[in-house]
């Protein structure tokens, strides 16, 4: 019996059918887990992929451990996630990350005592054109400086955004970006995990 | 400078709405896709051959040549690599952010060419909003019956499934990226046997292709092979996608044509160095390509049989650009620490070297660094990649740890005097001179 809502089991058969062989959805599966425990992949959560795909807990946790986008700790409910690598690193991308980690008092690797926000250095992004980078919630900013961190931090705080949208965030924070992203999007994110349709964690801005 | 605009011209022309499939039709779209399909596989890859079409993942391997690769067992199956991940790229974001159907009829016309009727994307994880845009594409010609059961009222099927990475460098690496889509640990499989195009996904014949070779495809078959061997240089046909980024006043992607020299990419696309200061170094090719020097290298051809004459590569595409203000030590740490990080763990010499050389560099840069250090570095090095020469020679399953291996070899050949100096005042000199002043 699934512990699962009848939304997520949905969803679960449908990305099931999108692949030959069963066992390829564990990935996607892997992030319904997440959503389903509030940003958090426990035990349980792995034994309900696990019943899913045919496989065994320890298979599952084998593939949830080898990627980083599985949290396996609790997650606030914003991952601020900063760039170091070099491209940051060279416009400054150490300094944002230490305005973020003073400005929420959370260090690389924790979450705050309110469960709101979770801080992380992070490899390259794929926004070196735009650096230094930061994603809240996989959505991105570009041409972030240390103060603009530290405002983000207390907007995150303050404001609280059911949806995080990268549009609004690159306006507010955000400045060099590494091209034209012409065209504004509502789409966002609605946890620290990323938001794509097949997960279901597409949220719009104004939904509420 | 002469600069066709290939892959980026709808989204250079209509950047409002280049995403869309009402633009998309609007540009001649999906008329190549629907002309593939009159065609054989035979005339497919032929036309791809002489198109002189490279992979532009980082291999430079004949597009053609691969497809041609695909033994006869079926199903076969379609990958698209989009887990651009390598420091310093960002092209592949773009190109799926801004013109996702451009890719997508490059996917219809590599099936087609393959006899692959179930093709996938695999986007990197921390791309969502690429994934988003790509999967609306994926829906809409679902919706105009491009994809899906009988595809353009022909008798052929064409199933796409849109995949979400999690956060792993090594995915990008063809068999890693099997082995993650079929819900194992992205870890790369030894070649022999488990060449894609003979044992890849599902042990199926397996066409990877990235992300901006399918998306010159539609293109090829528009313009003709032949036109497109008239794009860039002769060794190296087309337009290519530059990600510049580092000390440079217009940081961005770039579309140019193989052959201009570094110098007027450095210079003149990308706007030249904040402030006028002196170049210091530059990565031709991402992470994991060797480093050149401007006092060598400025005004060599950006080709990739040019930078493989030189030792490095091309690879990526992504350039990363460092001024005299740039500690080459700190530099080539973190992108050791890269490596470490995204070290799969399989094979020793890459998992416990790779974790040693960050653990060296750092301790230069910190000023705890001894005089033999740098010796220390290069035998570990030499560890990983036997006789430290380019290309590498392999102690490992792929070619993650000797990419490692490239910022040491820039310390060695063109930096030993900024690392002694760490070692003999105890600290970073330009860190020092800062104190100082």
């Amino acid at each position: 019996m699934s512990r699962w809502s009848e939304a997520t089991q949905e969803r679960a058969r449908e990305i099931i059918s999108r692949y030959p062989q069963k066992r390829s959805a564990v990935m996607p599966l892997l992030y319904l887990a997440m959503v389903e425990g509030q940003g958090r992949l426990s035990n349980e959560g792995m034994e309900e992929v696990a019943e899913w795909v045919g496989i065994t807990p320890a298979q599952v946790s084998a593939v949830a451990s080898f990627y980083t986008m599985y949290k396996r700790e609790n997650t606030g409910r914003y991952l601020v996630s900063c760039c170091t690598s070099l491209s940051c690193m060279l416009l400054g991308g150490d300094d944002v990350l230490h305005a973020v980690e003073d400005e929420s008092g959370v260090p690389h690797g924790e979450t705050d005592a309110h469960g709101l926000i979770s801080v992380e250095h992070v490899e390259c992004i794929g926004a070196c054109g735009g650096a230094p980078a930061v994603q809240v919630n996989y959505e991105l900013i570009e041409g972030v400086t240390p103060d603009r961190a530290r405002d983000l931090v207390r907007w995150l705080q303050g404001a609280r955004p059911e949806v995080v949208n990268g549009d609004e965030m690159q306006e507010l924070f955000g400045g060099v970006r590494s091209f034209d992203w012409a065209i504004k999007e509502d789409d966002g994110a609605v946890g620290p995990f990323p938001a794509f349709q097949p997960l279901g964690t597409v949220g719009r801005e104004g939904d509420s | 400078m002469n600069r066709p605009l290939v892959v980026t011209r709808r989204m250079t022309e209509h950047p409002a709405d280049s995403h869309t499939m009402d633009r998309y039709l609007a540009t001649g779209g999906y008329e190549q896709a629907e002309r593939s399909l009159g065609l054989t596989r035979d005339e497919l890859v032929e036309e791809i051959k002489t198109s002189g079409l490279l992979g532009r993942g980082g291999a430079a391997f004949s597009a053609g040549l691969k497809w041609s690769f695909l033994a006869p067992a079926r199903p076969s199956y379609l990958v698209i690599n989009g887990d651009e991940s390598e420091p310093g790229t960002f092209k592949d974001r773009q190109l799926l952010e801004r013109d996702p159907h451009q890719m997508l009829e490059g996917v219809i016309i590599a099936a087609v060419a393959n006899e692959v009727h179930h093709a996938f994307i695999y986007s990197r994880g921390e791309y969502p909003k690429p994934a988003r845009r790509v999967q609306a594409a994926v829906d809409a010609a679902y919706e105009k019956g491009y994809l899906g059961k009988g595809i353009f009222g022909t008798d052929y099927d064409l199933e796409v499934t849109v995949h979400l990475g999690a956060g792993a460098y090594i995915c990008g690496e063809e068999t890693a990226l099997i082995n993650s889509l079929e819900g194992l640990r992205g870890e790369p499989r030894l070649k022999p046997p488990y060449f894609p195009a003979a044992k890849g996904l599902y042990m199926q014949p397996t066409i990877v292709n990235n992300v901006e070779t399918v998306s010159n495809l539609s293109h090829i078959l528009a313009m003709g092979a032949e036109k497109f061997t008239e794009l860039g240089h002769p060794m190296d046909t087309g337009t290519f996608m530059v990600s510049v980024s580092g000390h440079v006043n217009q940081p961005g992607n770039y579309e140019l044509p193989h052959g201009i020299t570094w110098r007027t990419l450095i210079y003149e696309v990308a706007g030249g160095v904040p402030d006028d200061r002196a170049l210091k170094a530059i990565i031709p090719g991402g992470a994991s390509a060797p480093w050149f020097v401007p006092e060598i290298h400025l005004d060599d051809q950006i080709t990739k049989d040019m930078c493989a004459e030189a030792g490095s590569m091309l690879g990526s595409g992504a350039v990363i650009v460092m001024d005299e203000t740039t500690c080459m030590v700190q530099a080539a740490e973190r992108l050791v620490r890269f490596f470490a990080h995204e070290s799969c763990g399989q094979c020793t010499p890459c998992r416990e070297g790779t974790s040693w050389m960050e653990m060296i560099l750092r301790r230069i840069e910190e000023g705890q660094g001894r005089a033999i250090d740098l010796d220390l570095l290069l035998d570990v090095s030499d560890g990983i990649s036997v006789g430290l020469g380019w290309p590498p020679k392999m102690t490992t399953i792929c070619p993650l740890g000797p990419s490692a291996v490239s910022p040491v070899l820039a310390l060695r050949d063109y930096f030993r005097d900024e690392v002694n100096a760490h070692v003999e005042l105890g600290g970073c000199p330009l860190k020092l001179a800062e104190v100082v002043v």
